[in-house]
């Protein structure tokens, strides 16, 4: 039932894209200078999907990444450091999809070590050897390496900012996301693997305590970009493309992802 | 007699000068910053005091002309002398409390200013960390230097994690602009309502 949901939701977003990429193709086509941003789909319901999702932010995600924040930090740490060690499946596959063969073994790597020695990835002892984190993945991230165009620009209630591509690419994680497959496939839990800590709702506990985690570690940060923005919802779109750019490029070189050519027509000596 | 209390009193004024005077090398520069930024940031200043010294700093190593221009975009081709003048009055004090009001919560950061990668004649990029503490993680942090005078380093850009305030500041700036058919009025109004916040 769920795999038809998901199917139903890929065609029906591939549908989407399609139909907004034709339409936006002219914004992204504008030059260098326009590289990080997006038509809106429709910008109205976005703003008032981004309100609803500050809304509950305040009421929920908010007082709950407190409240963690609040624990021992060697417990937050092995927490992130398990969540990111689980999470690092979903970029093997799409380090393997992209070709980078390389960054693809150091994460298998990580992941192997992590596990065994880390102890379920609470600790990383794989990078006291030389295997360094290598980022992250998701298959958004890999349909722009292929280089499909962002699409149009939209808030999801509670996931929130997100593009047309970025949104099949999360239906796309879900095929090659193998704590998904391995928590959600009944072949696997009732015969091959089988029992029932594998249950689907642990997904969902893991996922979770991701974003938790994610959001301690940036109560800071959204509270700074709340207090300093005259148009937060803006601000918010502008950081996730660019952000989104950025990881798209694989690079952390600035002199990649970053435009000039609206700085250099600006001379004020 | 007279002549020498003039030469006494120029050195003493030069070496005066000198002592305020950044580094004509970007990382030089930014390194100078740093630490006068961690020295204003220590627990025991007030909020106040942080806030008055930041502003001076910015004022003094900040090209917020040439980042009020940009984040402007190309609006500002359509502006007259007047709403220019006006714009960059509002832009400057927008800046100034924004810039101020995003660093006065950090107290005692420990940054390491890592290396300066010159992009061109006009532009270097220097990089830095902000160490993890036991709440936040490490953060990238590159300083877009303008260098058209060689002699007088000035920060057009602050780069986090590789997302530029610059460009997030232009971006709003347009929707606003935007979502008012275009109006730049309804900008400086809205700068005026944030200022008096």
């Amino acid at each position: 039932m769920i795999r038809k949901i998901v199917f139903i939701l890929a065609i029906s977003l591939f549908i989407q894209t399609n139909s907004a990429t034709a339409g936006s193709e002219g914004t992204e086509e504008l030059g260098s200078s326009s590289q990080n941003t997006a038509n809106e789909c429709f910008e109205g319901v976005s703003r008032a999907m981004f309100k609803f999702n500050h809304v509950l932010d305040k009421a929920v995600f908010e007082p709950v990444a407190k409240g963690y924040r609040a624990l021992p930090s060697p417990i937050r740490k092995g927490t992130g450091n398990a969540v990111d060690n689980l999470r690092s499946l979903l970029t093997v596959s799409n380090n393997i999809l992209q070709g980078d063969f390389k960054k693809a073994g150091i994460t298998a790597g990580r992941f192997g070590i992590n596990t065994t020695v880390g102890i379920l990835g609470i600790f990383d002892p794989a990078d006291k050897i030389g295997l360094k984190d290598q980022g992250k993945e998701d298959f958004g991230q890999t349909l722009g390496a292929w280089g499909t165009k962002s699409g149009c620009y939209f808030v999801l209630p509670i996931l929130g900012p997100t593009t047309t591509r970025d949104a099949i690419g999360l239906v796309g994680n879900v095929f090659i996301d193998p704590v998904y497959q391995i928590t959600h496939n009944t072949e696997i839990r009732n015969g091959v693997v089988g029992n029932g800590n594998y249950s689907e709702h642990n997904y969902f506990y893991y996922r979770g305590t991701g974003a938790v985690d994610f959001r301690a570690k940036n109560i800071e940060s959204w509270d700074s970009l709340e207090e300093n923005s005259i148009d937060l919802y803006a601000s918010l779109k502008s950081l996730y493309l660019q952000n989104r750019n950025k990881k798209i490029a694989n690079s952390d070189s600035t002199i990649e992802t970053q435009d000039d050519s609206d700085w250099e027509e600006i001379d004020t000596n | 007699m007279k002549n020498k209390f003039f030469v006494i009193v120029f050195i003493i004024l030069g070496i005066s000068h000198k002592s305020f005077a950044y580094s004509s090398d970007p990382k030089q520069f930014i390194q100078e910053i740093v630490d006068e930024a961690k020295k204003v940031l220590v627990d025991s200043n007030t909020k106040e005091f942080k806030t008055k010294k930041l502003s001076e700093m910015a004022s003094k190593t900040v090209d917020i002309k040439g980042v009020a221009y940009y984040t402007l975009g190309n609006y500002r081709k359509g502006l007259n002398d007047d709403q220019m003048n006006e714009y960059l009055g509002l832009f400057e004090k927008y800046f100034l409390k924004t810039f101020s009001s995003r660093l006065t919560d950090y107290s005692d950061p420990k940054i390491d200013v890592i290396s300066a990668e010159v992009k061109n004649p006009k532009y270097t990029i220097v990089k830095s960390v902000l160490l993890a503490t036991d709440k936040k993680p490490a953060v990238n942090i590159e300083w877009r230097i303008y260098t058209k005078d060689p002699n007088k380093p000035l920060i057009r850009d602050l780069i986090i994690e590789g997302l530029s305030l610059a460009r997030a500041e232009k971006e709003q700036f347009a929707s606003v602009i935007e979502s008012n058919n275009g109006d730049i009025t309804k900008l400086f109004d809205t700068l005026k309502e944030f200022i008096s916040k």
